[in-house]
């Protein structure tokens, strides 16, 4: 049976602004898969999201959303999971707002593991502000502000999180669309501060300056440059290389903020 | 057994040519039509929901019973 996306759909609001491609639609339909086989409540769940063309994305859920300043979604998230601790709170961004605009919050949120889930959709430039290159923008590529070849190396957000002390960390891909939403669903149910970074493509800005010819071949390239942790244990480094990790990276269990500053507010009361 | 064939339901309106229902279906079962995806061969469709999953815009459903 055809799944039911309207449930969890704003009336009205579809058509989507995506070009024509876009795998933004497609992680948003593997995040509302993720919420409907986790029996998520729409009162009860937060989504938040900064500026740029993936954090366009909570405007089409109907559940409880923020749309909040370039970068600082892991900020207001915050404040709405320390006022609610009980709400599941998710985040949702791009790769320019989650590591150039929001890095600070970014590294700070994972620092601090407060219970909430990050999905970073990386499609390796800022799209909606006219291609300009972003952290994560591979070294040669070129943007709109790099004509001639990006001289930067570009973040790799996934170490990037584990580095900063996240406690779930995966990654995806807009073509593998089957497994966005088991990724999801296990980090929206770690406790702790989740980061899944999708790699998705953009035809627009990124792809017909990189020479990719269709929305098709940016596509194949995802399938092509992914390779599933436990596949990745038997290969040798040469055949690594260019190639990304897919599927959960890393998992630890820590205390998380929440709960920890309930033991503070719990101490400070017991002072009196 | 006798192969019963879903109802392929392409909105239009939400539809933006972007071709990725029609290159992921491992039957051939869709085309380009214009702007638009729409079915061109139902009899061979697998039911694989590869179009429903993969379609960035919601446009595509394929009811099943």
């Amino acid at each position: 049976m055809a799944f039911d996306y309207d449930k969890w759909i704003r009336p009205g609001k579809l058509p989507h602004i995506w070009c024509p491609g876009c795998g933004h639609g497609i992680v948003m339909k593997g995040l509302i898969r993720a919420f409907e086989t986790l029996q998520l409540k729409k009162e009860n769940t937060a989504l938040v999201s900064g500026i740029g063309c993936a954090s366009r994305l909570p405007g089409y859920i109907d559940c409880c959303t923020l749309h909040t300043a370039h970068g600082r979604a892991a900020a207001f998230a915050t404040g709405v999971k320390m006022a609610k601790p009980e709400m599941d709170v998710i985040l949702v961004g791009g790769d320019g707002d989650g590591t150039a605009i929001g890095g600070n919050h970014f590294i700070h949120a994972c620092r601090r593991n407060i219970n909430m889930t990050y999905i970073i959709i990386n499609n390796y430039i800022y799209g909606m502000t006219g291609g300009q290159f972003s952290p994560c923008t591979p070294t040669g590529h070129k943007a709109s502000t790099t004509p001639y070849g990006n001289p930067d190396p570009g973040f790799d957000i996934a170490k990037l999180a584990i580095g900063a002390g996240a406690t779930f960390v995966a990654r995806g891909t807009a073509y593998h669309a089957n497994q966005i939403d088991k990724l999801i669903v296990e980090a929206i149910q770690h406790k702790g501060f989740s980061v899944v970074e999708i790699l998705d493509d953009c035809p627009t800005t990124y792809g017909r300056r990189n020479k990719y010819k269709s929305v098709i071949e940016m596509m194949n390239r995802l399938k092509e440059v992914a390779v599933p942790v436990k596949a990745a244990e038997k290969m040798s480094a040469e055949q690594l290389e260019g190639k990304v990790l897919t599927g959960i990276l890393y998992k630890e269990v820590k205390p998380d903020y929440t709960s920890e500053y309930a033991k503070v507010i719990e101490r400070a009361q017991a002072a009196k | 057994m006798e192969k019963t064939l879903p109802k392929i339901e392409i909105i239009e309106k939400y539809c933006k040519g972007c071709h990725v229902c029609v290159e992921f279906c491992p039957k051939d079962v869709l085309e380009m039509k214009g702007f638009y995806a729409s079915v061109k061969n139902l009899e061979a469709c697998i039911k694989c929901m590869q179009c429903e999953l993969r379609c960035p815009d919601f446009a595509i459903k394929v009811i099943t019973e």
